[in-house]
């Protein structure tokens, strides 16, 4: 009799180590399942912002009235700025001019490497202080894009793509605005192409670090 | 008592004036043992002096004691905030926040670049060495700008230590840096969890929770991890003191770190400092789940590519050439 009262005692204290060790085992797991904890700071995710208006896009633009550097010098050592229209005013236009090494005086050492163009393709004869579209209408000097756009259009789409020139500011507008590059912040007019530059902030092999192999000329 | 009143004792092993003995303390024998276990000694002592040596600042109680931070409740982060913002100012004379910045929803991070418009001028390079903190004399940076050949588009095959006006007309200019792959090798090889993925796409690495074994470094098939092997040095006036837990704070020694799309920026709605920095706008960066960005505007109607693609890595990071 006591030998059964035994084996009955001693099988309930395996069972209640049995079901001990099953409730952690779920408990465990339940925790390790358990949803993002709002207190908890890694699994939170941050609140949207609340649609606001979204912040402008601000385009560089040139400075409103274009001066020439005459190549002389005043009282104090300032070069001596010319308005285009100070000569201009009393010059017959020359339509088939194309570079300013053809000119006898003024836009001396001016680098000239752009396609075909004349220089009336883009000045405006009728009125050296705004430029000309093809269509022979004036556009301000500050509103440059609309001309280049005539000839580069697919620069101009991507442009406006936001994949073409460079940006400073905000990706998200609903929080900060952003500042663009205009054509001529890049690209010289009169010779377009990007400059030639020495790289800056040569890099030293780390110590242990695996560099891609490097091929020689 | 007599037997104490002989000599030194029964038990010793002199006995009473006989040196010579084999057993005795200075035979031969003892000597040689003596001499080796001394040399032995010596070894193992120089051999572990590297620790010795070893520079790394000691660990406080507090941050041997620190959860991973994904375990971190709120009020034990601000703690570890304030302790950071504290040792930054006594290690660098500085003061720096640090924010936890974190991932905003309905945004998931996508980086594009026109290799027709890179010039390989390095400024991204330059840019991400200083808003990053970067030790000052390794020239560190996350982005790594590399000089290919035209007709290759193999990385491994790109030069990075090109000097040389460019762009040279045959080459063209590769930078590559952490593509923040959707399927990222790095954290998969972690043996601790130091480093993940997080929602908004960026792989981030918990600086406190790294033990520094480098096995993301060697699982990298971008070369995109960098290694802190001495403690980063930084004059205090060229400190950016806009930092975040997971990304720019000034990392300790022995650590992992990476490129983070500068979260500290982006998460805060701003653009990159690489992307700032490019004089040529040869990069792209917005959110990949808004139809109308910039970056998916590019992904719809360039022809973009991603590196080692057979890899399966599934990059966050486009490349493409205007037609």
């Amino acid at each position: 009799m006591t030998r059964g009262i035994g084996k009955i005692a001693f099988g309930g204290i395996v069972a209640f180590i049995g079901l001990y060790f099953v409730t952690a085992l779920a408990w465990t797991w339940y925790s390790s399942e358990k949803r993002p904890d709002p207190d908890k700071p890694g699994q939170r995710i941050a609140e949207g912002p609340v649609p606001a208006p979204p912040h402008p896009v601000v385009i560089r633009q040139p400075d409103g009235k274009v001066m020439v550097d005459s190549g002389r010098r005043d009282a104090r050592g300032e070069p001596v700025m010319v308005a285009c229209a100070t000569c201009h005013d009393t010059r017959p236009p020359e339509p088939s001019l194309h570079s300013s090494s053809e000119l006898d005086e003024f836009h001396q050492g001016l680098t000239y490497a752009h396609g075909e163009l004349s220089c009336l393709s883009c000045h405006n004869a009728n009125d050296y202080d705004t430029l000309k579209l093809a269509n022979g209408q004036a556009v301000d000097f500050s509103a440059s894009m609309s001309l280049c756009a005539q000839c580069h259009g697919p620069q101009f789409r991507d442009y406006r793509n936001g994949s073409h020139g460079g940006m400073q500011g905000h990706w998200d507008l609903t929080r900060g605005g952003r500042t663009r590059n205009t054509c001529i912040d890049c690209h010289d007019p009169h010779h377009p192409a990007f400059p030639q530059v020495m790289p800056v902030f040569p890099p030293m092999p780390e110590r242990g670090e695996t560099l891609p192999h490097a091929h020689h000329e | 008592m007599n037997d104490t009143s002989q000599g030194c004792g029964s038990n010793c092993s002199c006995k009473g004036g006989g040196g010579a003995r084999d057993d005795s303390l200075f035979s031969r024998r003892n000597l040689l043992k003596g001499g080796a276990m001394t040399l032995g000694a010596a070894a193992f002592a120089k051999a572990l002096s590297p620790l010795a040596h070893w520079t790394r600042e000691e660990t406080s109680v507090e941050e041997f004691l620190q959860k991973h931070y994904r375990e971190l409740t709120k009020i034990d982060l601000e703690l570890v905030l304030k302790r950071l913002e504290k040792d930054a100012k006594e290690n660098y004379g500085t003061d720096v926040t640090i924010t936890d910045h974190r991932p905003q929803k309905g945004v998931k991070f996508g980086y594009a670049l026109n290799l027709s418009i890179c010039i390989g001028c390095r400024r991204c390079a330059e840019a991400c060495h200083h808003e990053n903190n970067h030790d000052r004399a390794t020239s560190n940076s996350y982005i790594r700008v590399l000089e290919m050949t035209k007709g290759s588009m193999d990385m491994e095959k790109g030069n990075v230590h090109y000097d040389h006006p460019v762009p040279h007309p045959d080459r063209f200019y590769m930078p590559v840096q952490c593509q923040q792959c959707d399927n990222p090798p790095c954290v998969d090889v972690c043996p601790v969890e130091a480093t993940w993925k997080e929602e908004d796409g960026i792989v981030v690495v918990d600086y406190n929770w790294c033990i520094g074994c480098r096995y993301c470094e060697a699982a990298c098939p971008y070369h995109a991890r960098r290694f802190n092997w001495k403690k980063p040095v930084i004059p205090k006036d060229e400190i950016n003191p806009n930092q975040s837990y997971l990304s720019n704070r000034i990392r300790p020694q022995g650590v992992m770190e990476k490129c983070t799309f500068c979260l500290h920026r982006t998460r805060d709605g701003r653009m990159p400092a690489c992307l700032e920095a490019c004089p040529t706008g040869a990069r792209v960066f917005g959110n990949l789940l808004d139809p109308h960005s910039e970056i998916r505007k590019v992904i719809d109607t360039k022809r973009v590519f991603v590196l080692k693609e057979e890899l399966g890595t599934r990059p966050s990071f486009f490349y493409f050439f205007d037609e």
